[in-house]
């Protein structure tokens, strides 16, 4: 009895730390006014329209999405054939492939966005649009490539042996069974990329900083030249499309597992 | 029996366009960065290909030895309020049902990929005078009038535990949900307490997990670029902010990237400790 009052408490205060910005951001964005003050003052939804209707904002928003869909389609091109060839045959080669992968996400930010920003310059890209969309790419890949590794490893080595026997080459093998066994992963690791680059800033700055606004360098240049709540607004937004997307991966695959449980519920 | 080799070279063939991607667009470029960590400034421009190693001599100085204290406590500060909050919790959280998971897992998800401009803009309101928390102790009757709370230390501190926290649940989540639930119960049925069992047996047991988790997270928070410029003080900033500030507001490239390479190196050597912490965990 203590014990689950004490959880519902502990849960309870995680919740509200969690909580509590973000609340306060979507109450700085219903103000009447153009101020930021909360509790908010009138109520308005019109700084949510403005997210549309700001040529600005819009084209931001546009922006970010596009880089986002061609980073995230990318990352899975890159991070399919390596899970595949894992799957196959673990060689050394693969792991050093996989470990070069992985790599970007865990070190710091800083310095993917450093070392995109020596190269573009180098070769005379900085600023060129797709120079964005490629560094984003390699630096979000370990997702997909994590998501998609753990789907090849919940394929039965026996249905495409099985399928093998029957006569069926690679190809067919590949085609009829193994990608429809997989889909789920890919479409799960191109939604965490998809999510995490719509809201990358540095790795976007030091690519196309000049060239191309993007939603989060928008929000960063209102923080330091004006502030608006339209900033809010598209904030509250991004956290929407952020839970809707994990939601739906949560809706149709198996959240727990995609995250590292075992897959019988927890009973081992 | 041509079969099986076939099988093995087109796997190892699927290897060619990731390879090539990786190889062109991270490894190059990375080379190319600790390179130009060796090359002179020039004005107005990126570098000039002439060695040097002035830009690792100007780094030994007390001022960045003094951001680099500063940077690694913060981290390590951060690292420990996620871990002590964070290990009871997701511990409580792996026992709970699927069903029941599954929301927090999707909120933890949704605040780890928010951007850490909106996570500063969102905690910079939250801390401010106007509308900030204050606010509210006012309207209760805590304090006398509204304060502003940010830019501040603990302002720099709530941010980036606020960005972590959800990083260590997400790192610890598999650990603690693949834990023998007979071990806590076994525990119970000798008569330990909660608070007793989870101390006793599951801190113990997953004693590697733990370690490993805090270095991934303290190498998490050493990477924060934009929270403690946009909620503390100059004298709050971290190596990672510098490191910005050098290459885009200052142009200087090289020194940029010997920090760079300076801060690489140092989150390498703790990812291999971590591994080594991971590894013996699996060997067990």
């Amino acid at each position: 009895m203590m014990e689950k009052l004490f959880t519902r408490l502990f849960f309870g205060l995680v919740a509200l730390f969690l909580a509590t910005p973000l609340v306060v951001i979507a109450g700085v964005s219903i103000n009447e006014k153009q101020s930021l003050t909360f509790p908010p003052e009138g109520f308005s939804l019109g700084w949510y329209a403005q997210i549309f209707t700001d040529e600005g904002w819009r084209s931001a928003l546009f922006t970010s999405v596009l880089i986002a869909l061609g980073a995230a389609s990318l990352a899975v091109l890159i991070a399919l054939p390596i899970g595949y060839a894992l799957w196959r045959k673990t060689t050394v080669f693969g792991r050093i492939v996989q470990l070069l992968g992985v790599s970007p996400f865990v070190l710091p930010p800083v310095i993917t966005a450093l070392g995109a920003l020596s190269f573009w310059a180098t070769i005379g890209s900085y600023g060129a649009w797709y120079t964005v969309v490629i560094s984003h790419a390699v630096f979000f890949t370990s997702l997909p490539l994590v998501t998609i590794s753990l789907g090849f490893s919940t394929i039965d080595r026996e249905v495409t042996e099985a399928a093998s026997t029957m006569g069926a080459d690679n190809r067919q093998i590949l085609t009829t069974i193994v990608l429809p066994m997989i889909a789920p992963y890919i479409i799960s690791g191109f939604a965490f990329a998809f999510v995490l680059s719509l809201n990358e800033y540095i790795v976007a700055y030091m690519t196309v900083g000049f060239t191309q606004v993007t939603v989060p360098i928008k929000i960063f240049n209102a923080l330091r030249y004006g502030y608006t709540p339209t900033m809010a607004s598209i904030s509250v937004l991004f956290v929407a499309v952020a839970v809707v997307v994990f939601g739906l991966v949560a809706r149709f695959g198996d959240l727990p597992r995609l995250l590292g449980a075992w897959s019988d519920g927890g009973q081992k | 029996m041509s079969a099986p080799a076939r099988t093995n070279a087109s796997g190892q063939a699927a290897l060619a366009f990731p390879a090539v991607m990786l190889a062109a667009f991270f490894v190059v470029p990375f080379g190319l960065m600790i390179a130009v960590s060796f090359f002179s400034r020039e004005q107005g421009g990126f570098y000039t290909p002439v060695l040097t190693t002035a830009n690792y001599q100007r780094f030994l100085s007390w001022f960045f030895a003094d951001i680099l204290l500063f940077s690694v406590g913060l981290s390590a500060l951060v690292s420990a309020v996620c871990l002590t909050i964070g290990a009871p919790f997701t511990y409580l959280l792996s026992r709970l049902p699927r069903r029941s998971q599954v929301p927090w897992l999707v909120a933890m998800m949704a605040v780890l990929s928010l951007s850490e401009v909106i996570i500063g803009f969102a905690w910079s309101t939250l801390l401010s005078r106007t509308a900030g928390l204050s606010n509210l102790f006012v309207a209760i009757g805590l304090m006398d009038g509204p304060e502003a709370w940010s830019p501040s230390f603990t302002a720099v501190l709530c941010g980036m535990v606020y960005q972590a926290f959800p990083y260590s649940i997400l790192v610890l989540y598999p650990a603690f949900s693949r834990l023998d639930p007979s071990l806590s119960e076994a525990a119970r049925t000798l008569g330990a307490s909660p608070v007793r069992a989870f101390f006793n047996v599951i801190v113990p047991s997953l004693r590697n997990a733990l370690v490993a988790t805090f270095i991934i997270v303290f190498v998490f928070a050493l990477g924060a670029y934009l929270l403690p410029q946009l909620l503390g003080r100059p004298q709050h900033w971290t190596l990672s902010v510098l490191i910005t500030d050098q290459a885009v507001y200052q142009s200087n490239m090289p020194f940029a990237a010997a920090m760079a390479v300076f801060l690489v190196a140092s989150s390498l050597i703790l990812v291999l400790l971590s591994t080594m912490f991971g590894g013996r965990r699996e060997a067990k």
